[in-house]
């Protein structure tokens, strides 16, 4: 091949491999847009029907919150699995797991025991305590104002992290599966759900998330089948064709770099199903473990939903169902991840999107038949919509957590506090809430276009585990914990778990993506040259091979060049750090057993006679729950 | 919020029955709770500090790691299951007994 036709040939192969990708215009291809568009319709359209039944149905305010605590508990396990299988874990597990294998597989694990701490400590008393809000619980032997606001503070800290991220991602996701805008995925996403919530309430988002959830499941289920019958049903036999995959084996050497040039094909195909792929320091690994266990007791919205069951004994059997729908829906991302490993292969997955959030997607798809298949592009419209369902879904639980602390604690427990206030001024101020905070949120997701948000989900759970849980956790189970404590806990969890963050890894350092970009650029030359040889070699899969690889060349230097441009004339972080401060990637580790002592200090060391006084009946009621239905019915 | 000035719940808190409901709870609750989290935090300790024994195939190409991370979800489940067959069974008629009573004083009273 002569010089002069060398960069040309690079361009046909990368023009020939792009459709298969549809890096461009979205997953979906043209053609079958149409399908799309229809599926989306129907699902859509199912949820409004829905909305439109329940909004007949929200009278007051215990409506809009709760749905009147007539959520049963199998309704409720579904929904609480709707809340929170979030397209991070929906989307990111199987994508995690198809391109590192055993670290994604084990990352799941800490979703699922979360709902241990939930289900032993949390769930029941809550329900025995509170009425609509975290704020609630706290509130109940603690001075009333001072522990409603720290409290609502806590919670649309929470709540605003979770949201941005599902509000950004949302928008990604929808551009990429569809290829409608950004600005346009977020407005869809935001104005849909505050239809949900503002007309339907707690009714609406419930039936919102039990649709969702039992959609993502059939359609996993479905998957699963056609990935796993040709195996028959047999986990090692499956397991040994992953493995055995050429493409899987590829991907460990591109992980593993030069140790895996001693290595042979079957050894970097085991390699797969070992750890340490993905997880280089065990300390994150742990530290993270510790903000997903302690910090999903935390959430309010999970919290939230334990309110729209009428008794202790629905919460507890809504936590059990929740943990087998959601423990039952990462065993089938194992076979999701997996199969898209070996199906698709981690090189096509991580060409579309590099984090692997497609793999689940693009699997549907081959497994319907291929991008020019009908099934399979109705398959992947279905997963599609399912994924949108998913951000819709969990945005809705999210804008009512914070709209309930905004309305219920703020403007009714502290800025009225005294006063009667009426019905239906109550459930005005709830929907005044929720408008505010969707638009907040769609304004939000479009200004945070482009930005990394994925470290806001683990702040998220940082915050909750290290401000939320250690204050309801001591409040419900401590004689002595008080209002200075509360106030003391959510100051310093929130503070040290927002504080370290900013000082970690997870931030953009000039000098340090400087040095990273320019490796790439200096490496590129010579990476070319290998790629030309490769494709003037007449072999047909070393052929293939390179025109991957030069797609993938051409996205890691246009995003070299990207990266370069925008840390141009910074020297150091946004916190004025040229490197971080801290090793530690989520701050769980600190900030966790920060909070639970600033609770312990502050309850020491501040006096408060009516937490004291009120410790019998708090412990009583959460224990034996004396007085539930007469709480519902004020 | 509204206290629920009818009861007397120290005389609540004082019943034997009660006593023996928190000191059930308590430990049988905190046990469990803690063979949790000591279970769980066992497999990303052991993914980061054995990984040999991780690596040992026990089927086929199915390893030790893959088998314990798949026993996590067993364990949980299996948590979930047992809390919630003692709390249907012993804490739930502990607690009704309680909850009736005090039912029946303070409309007695009133």
């Amino acid at each position: 091949m002569s010089a002069a036709s060398a960069p040309f040939a690079l361009v046909a192969t990368t023009l020939a491999v792009a459709p298969a990708t549809h890096a461009v215009a979205g997953v979906t291809g043209g053609a079958y847009r149409w399908l799309t568009f229809l599926v989306f319709a129907l699902v859509i359209v199912a949820t409004m029907v829905v909305t439109y039944l329940a909004a007949k149905r929200v009278r007051s305010a215990a409506d809009f919150y709760t749905a009147g605590g007539g959520i049963s508990g199998l309704q409720n396990g579904w929904a609480i699995a709707g809340d929170y299988l979030s397209a991070a874990s929906f989307l990111g597990i199987a994508g995690l797991i198809s391109l590192y294998g055993y670290d994604g597989f084990m990352y799941s694990v800490g979703w699922l025991v979360a709902y241990v701490t939930v289900l032993l400590l949390i769930a029941e008393p809550c329900r025995n305590i509170g009425k609509y809000t975290l704020g609630d619980i706290l509130a109940y032997r603690n001075d009333p104002k001072k522990t409603r606001i720290v409290g609502a503070l806590s919670v649309i800290t929470v709540s605003t992290f979770y949201l941005t991220a599902q509000m950004v991602g949302g928008g990604v996701l929808v551009k990429a599966l569809i290829g409608i805008d950004y600005e346009v995925s977020v407005v869809a996403v935001g104005v849909l759900m505050l239809g949900y919530v503002l007309f339907g309430g707690m009714v609406a988002t419930t039936w919102v998330q039990i649709i969702k959830a039992v959609l993502l499941v059939a359609a996993s289920i479905v998957i699963v089948m056609l990935v796993w019958t040709p195996y028959g049903f047999s986990l090692p036999a499956f397991m040994a064709d992953v493995v055995g995959d050429p493409k899987v084996q590829a991907q460990v050497a591109r992980l593993l770099g030069d140790p895996a040039k001693a290595m042979s094909a079957a050894e970097l195909g085991q390699r797969f199903l070992e750890p340490g792929l993905y997880f280089k320091a065990p300390i994150d690994q742990i530290s993270l473990g510790m903000a997903l266990v302690f910090g999903t007791a935390g959430l309010p919205h999970i919290l939230m939903r334990f309110f729209t069951v009428p008794t202790a004994q629905a919460a507890r059997k809504s936590v059990v169902w929740a943990m087998g729908i959601i423990g039952g829906f990462y065993v089938l991302t194992l076979f999701l991840g997996f199969g898209a490993a070996k199906l698709v292969g981690p090189a096509d997955i991580a060409a579309v999107d590099p984090g692997g959030n497609m793999a689940g997607p693009l699997l549907a798809q081959y497994i319907g038949g291929g991008a020019d298949s009908l099934l399979g592009n109705f398959m992947l419209a279905f997963v599609s919509a399912v994924a949108f369902a998913t951000i819709v879904a969990v945005v809705a639980g999210l804008v009512l957590a914070a709209a309930s602390a905004i309305a219920h604690d703020l403007w009714v427990g502290v800025w009225r506090a005294g006063h009667d206030v009426s019905a239906q001024e109550q459930v005005f101020a709830a929907r005044l809430a929720t408008v505010l905070v969707g638009a907040l949120a769609i304004a939000i997701g479009i200004a945070a276009k482009g930005q990394n948000v994925a470290v806001l989900v683990a702040l998220a759970f940082a915050v909750a585990a290290s401000a939320n849980f250690p204050c309801v956790l001591l409040t419900l189970y401590w004689k002595r914990c008080n209002t200075t404590g509360i106030v003391a806990g959510m100051v310093v969890g929130t503070t040290v778990a927002v504080g370290l963050t900013l000082v970690s890894p997870n931030l953009s350092y000039p000098k340090i993506v400087r040095v990273a970009a320019h490796r790439v650029l200096d490496a590129e030359p010579a990476q070319r040259a290998a790629l030309l040889e490769a494709l003037g070699s007449g072999d047909a899969t070393r052929i293939a091979q390179a025109g991957r690889g030069s797609v993938a060349l051409d996205k890691a230097v246009r995003k070299a060049r990207d990266d370069l441009h925008n840390v141009e004339g910074r020297e150091t972080s946004f916190m004025g750090l040229e490197k971080p401060l801290l090793a530690l990637k989520n701050p769980g580790l600190f900030s966790i057993p920060l909070g639970f002592l600033a609770v312990i200090l502050g309850s020491l060391l501040g006096r408060d006679k009516r937490a004291e006084r009120m410790w019998d009946e708090v412990y009583a009621r959460q224990n034996t729950g004396i007085r539930v239905a007469r709480t519902r019915a004020h | 919020m509204q206290s629920a000035d009818s009861i007397d719940w120290a005389a609540v808190i004082a019943d034997p029955r009660f006593q023996r409901l928190h000191r059930r709870k308590s430990s049988f609750l905190w046990g469990l709770m803690a063979f949790s989290v000591a279970y769980y935090f066992a497999l990303p300790i052991g993914a980061a500090y054995f990984q040999d024994v991780f690596r040992i195939r026990v089927f086929g190409v199915i390893n030790v790691g893959l088998l314990f991370a798949l026993s996590e979800f067993v364990v949980a489940w299996a948590i979930a299951l047992f809390y919630s067959r003692i709390a249907n069974r012993e804490f739930d008629a502990l607690a009704g007994e309680i909850a009736a009573d005090v039912g029946r004083r303070s409309r007695g009273r009133a």
